[in-house]
């Protein structure tokens, strides 16, 4: 649904113009992390464990090393010996060295325990088959249920924070609770009460360009990397750390990125190929594989969860509570705090507990991957509610609307909410002709509710003016939703220029101020904010100089479409100077004309979506087909719409496959089966319908123009929504995802 | 004095009281005061955390300020995709 219809007081906030990178991502013109080339580089590889759990005895690399073609090989003592060891996150650098490259232990399979460099991709391959590695295997544990029980392997003594309760097993290494009121008595006014289990499994962000760099590190320890990333800033402290370099010696670029999802926020290759670069002083380039990338990347965590809602017969609920297992690879960060705080966080409640639990498992560590913890909450909270719904005959939009969360309810993680837009999502929900249609038979209808809390972080924009009157954008944010598009949009909207004459650049870590990374839908957020400021700093040096030329104070000098005018009568009687007129001449009336802001902006604003699905199953096969599906999502203001409808699309397409698709599925042994896309299926076209988008608009007081980030609220709800559209035409309560048609088919016989 | 809301798992950091007094007028002097009056409140302040004043949730920031009737929640950080 466009906004065509709707009035604006923007002149380009909120139209569609092409995007800037469309014609070198056509033509093949962009340059993405394995594009890149140096003189005299070497091609990197990495010896992977195919142990889940093995304690590394020897590794002898001697014979790899005689090899003509091999210029280095590196383990585990080519990094930094001063990375401290501390438990749970506090230890992230140890956490993510000891993931880039194993110390005593190879902690899953794929788990990287060597490295070579060498004159081709294919010497270097060969050369990995001549290092010999000795191991003891050890006793594993890949599911997070297992990995909590009493006889299950230890992963890693010592892991675990403050916060975990006397009595757990070490591989449980953080707790989260919270809530307030009384659940018990919640639930004793409840006329009925449902408590359920789910499960969901591991899912991979599935992003099309696997990781790449170009990493190069002299004898003067000045380092150059080329990478694929969504914040060069992080990989840049995260290297340095690893490497023991100082930060300012390694300068980072980020190339064009062919998405992330959250999963390219650390770092996996790129130490690497610096330390191999380091030994063998040349430049060397290391590509992972679609294999590599299943085995060693971030998946999701998988799930555990037991969730409690009471309801009167009115629809309204008396209590809730949560028990939420996150399961998050073989290292602390596990997102069951943010599954915690984000399950219930839809709705006003006057009894809510919350339990999260981030737990070890011999799996690759978890990464991000949009809403990190969110969706499979929602599924678990989304099912139940679905189901009281249905047992006391309630209509689930109206349940909702009965029951959401509005500006000033407490909510179930604690603060009063400010401005906020889920009953306006509700509301668009129940009105859309989606809502209304009829179902054949066979199908299904499901509808979810979903909660992210959005982030803002370190942003640091620069902007300078060219003589002609155009102008340059340097931002520090990987572009991986069209942030170069809507940066544009918002710095032409401050400076009155056609959007056409703004170039946005993603700038190196050695020309731009520190910036956090593309995540926490944060980028249209604050480093849209940091480009108005910007642009607003630009706009007063303009003001500045066309008040030196009328000869009036700069305080009688306002910018109105692009021009500097006499702020009112008083102020004399000039005409427009046009932005053009001023840059012309700017190198001598005061010197060249930039704009410039820095800050950590904290007004993200929280977003909430709703979303309704169609699915029909086939009782025969248990195929399911999602037959029509609306995302309902609040962007505060949406500066680019197409962009916007775009991630809502995203995240209901990447929620389909979660849903009925994707898993990853380990072996006896410990081994992943399923580490190709043709085993891994992703949706793809033919398996979809039309997404159609409704854009809400309730502004965020947080940001000049209005702006919440939407990029990751879009597959909180899709995991619910599906599995109750899929049960609803099934008939019977799907409780563990993805519903591949062998689940569907089990379902339906045990429900006979 | 600013009455500060704790999650529910800091209880046994805080003697079992999840709403705690202390004295200060801006994120980082909260947090400060807070590891003062409760020592055992370090590691989950080291481990990260957000305040949310008024509503409005600081994820990082040390400087934001705190108005004596400000309604004040500490959270764990937040982490994003």
């Amino acid at each position: 649904m466009a906004l065509d219809d709707r009035k604006s007081d923007f002149k380009f906030v909120g139209t569609r113009p092409d995007r800037p990178d469309g014609l070198d991502k056509v033509t093949g013109r962009a340059k993405f992390g394995a594009d890149a080339h140096a003189p005299g580089m070497l091609h990197g590889a990495i010896l992977r464990s195919p142990h889940a759990h093995a304690r590394i005895v020897k590794i002898d690399t001697s014979k790899a090393e005689a090899l003509k073609d091999v210029k280095a090989v590196i383990t585990r003592a080519d990094f930094s010996d001063k990375v401290p060891f501390k438990p749970g996150l506090e230890g992230e650098f140890w956490n993510v060295l000891e993931n880039v490259m194993a110390g005593e232990k190879a902690l899953y399979d794929g788990h990287a325990v060597a490295a070579v460099a060498a004159t081709s991709a294919l010497a270097a391959r060969d050369a990995l088959k001549q290092i010999e590695v000795e191991y003891e295997v050890l006793p594993h544990v890949t599911d997070v249920d297992k990995a909590m029980a009493p006889d299950a392997p230890v992963i890693r003594e010592g892991a675990a924070d403050y916060s975990v309760p006397e009595g757990m097993h070490p591989n449980v290494v953080r707790y989260h609770e919270s809530g307030h009121g009384d659940v018990e008595a919640g639930f004793a006014e409840a006329d009925l009460v449902i408590e359920d289990s789910f499960v969901t499994e591991a899912t991979h962000q599935g992003y099309i360009e696997p990781h790449a760099c170009l990493a190069s590190l002299g004898n003067d320890g000045k380092g150059e990397l080329w990478c694929c990333t969504q914040g060069h800033w992080i990989v840049q402290k995260t290297c340095a750390a690893l490497l023991g370099m100082e930060t300012s010696n390694l300068r980072v670029t980020a190339s064009e990125i062919g998405g992330g999802f959250g999963g390219k926020t650390t770092v996996f290759i790129e130490p690497v190929a610096l330390a191999l670069s380091r030994k063998a002083n040349r430049p060397v380039k290391v590509v992972m594989n679609r294999s590599e990338v299943f085995r060693a990347t971030g998946p999701t965590s998988s799930a555990s969860m037991d969730v409690k809602i009471g309801m009167k017969k009115d629809g309204t609920i008396t209590a809730a509570e949560g028990i939420f297992r996150l399961q998050g690879g073989a290292f602390p960060g596990a997102p069951g705090d943010m599954t915690a705080m984000c399950g219930f966080a839809p709705y006003n409640l006057t009894n809510v507990r919350q339990v999260g639990y981030d737990v070890m498992a011999n799996r690759p560590k978890q990464a991000a991957y949009r809403a990190p913890g969110a969706p499979m909450g929602a599924f678990a909270v989304e099912s139940v509610i679905d189901e009281l719904c249905n047992k006391l005959g309630l209509d689930p939009i109206d349940v909702r609307l009965k029951n959401a969360a509005y500006e000033g309810t407490k909510a179930s993680y604690g603060p009063r909410y400010g401005r906020i837009g889920l009953v306006e999502t509700l509301e668009a929900a129940k009105a859309h002709p989606h809502y209304a249609a009829p179902l054949k038979p066979g199908q299904g209808r499901g509808i979810a509710c979903g909660f992210w809390f959005n982030h803002g972080g370190e942003t640091s924009v620069s902007l300078a003016l060219s003589e002609d009157g155009s102008a340059q954008l340097m931002v520090g944010t990987p572009d991986i939703g069209g942030s170069r598009a809507s940066m544009a949009l918002m710095a032409a909207e401050v400076l009155g220029i056609p959007y056409e004459n703004i170039r946005v650049t993603v700038a190196d870590t050695a020309t731009l101020g520190y910036n956090d990374v593309s995540h926490g839908s944060r980028v249209t957020y604050a480093s849209g904010l940091a480009t108005i400021k910007a642009a607003r700093n630009a706009v007063e040096k303009l003001c500045e100089r066309a008040a030196a030329k009328w000869g009036i104070p700069v305080d009688a000098v306002k910018w109105e479409d692009g021009c500097a005018v006499p702020s009112g009568p008083n102020a004399g009687d000039f005409d427009p100077m046009p932005l053009a007129d001023i840059t012309t001449n700017m190198g001598s009336t005061g010197g060249p004309i930039s704009g410039h802001f820095e800050a950590t902006p904290e007004g993200a604003g929280v977003s909430f979506g709703t979303h309704i699905v169609d699915a029909e199953v086939d009782p025969e096969t248990g195929k399911t087909a999602v037959t029509r599906y609306t995302v309902i999502q609040d962007a505060g203001k949406a500066i680019h719409p197409a962009y916007v409808e775009g991630q809502y699309q995203g995240g209901a397409v990447q929620g389909i496959g979660w849903a009925l698709n994707e898993e990853y599925i380990y072996g006896e042994d410990g081994r992943l089966q399923n580490s190709i896309f043709l085993d891994y299926r992703i949706p793809v076209a033919s398996d979809l319908p039309m997404i159609d988008t409704v854009i809400v608009e309730v502004p965020n007081p947080g940001h000049p123009f209005g702006v919440r980030g939407v990029g990751e609220t879009g597959i909180v709800p899709p995991l619910a929504a599906i599995a109750n559209a899929v049960s609803n035409a099934a008939g019977v309560r799907m409780r563990q995802l993805p519903m591949s048609p062998p689940r569907i088919l089990a379902a339906l016989k045990d429900n006979g | 004095m600013v009455e500060v809301n704790l999650w529910s798992g800091l209880r046994s950091l805080t003697g079992g009281r999840q709403v705690v007094e202390v004295e200060a007028s801006d994120t980082g002097e909260l947090l400060r005061e807070l590891v003062r009056a409760y020592p055992a409140l370090q590691g989950p302040i080291d481990a990260g955390v957000s305040v949310a004043v008024d509503g409005r949730i600081i994820a990082g920031s040390l400087n934001e300020p705190i108005r004596p009737d400000s309604e004040v929640y500490l959270m764990q950080r937040l982490r994003g995709g």
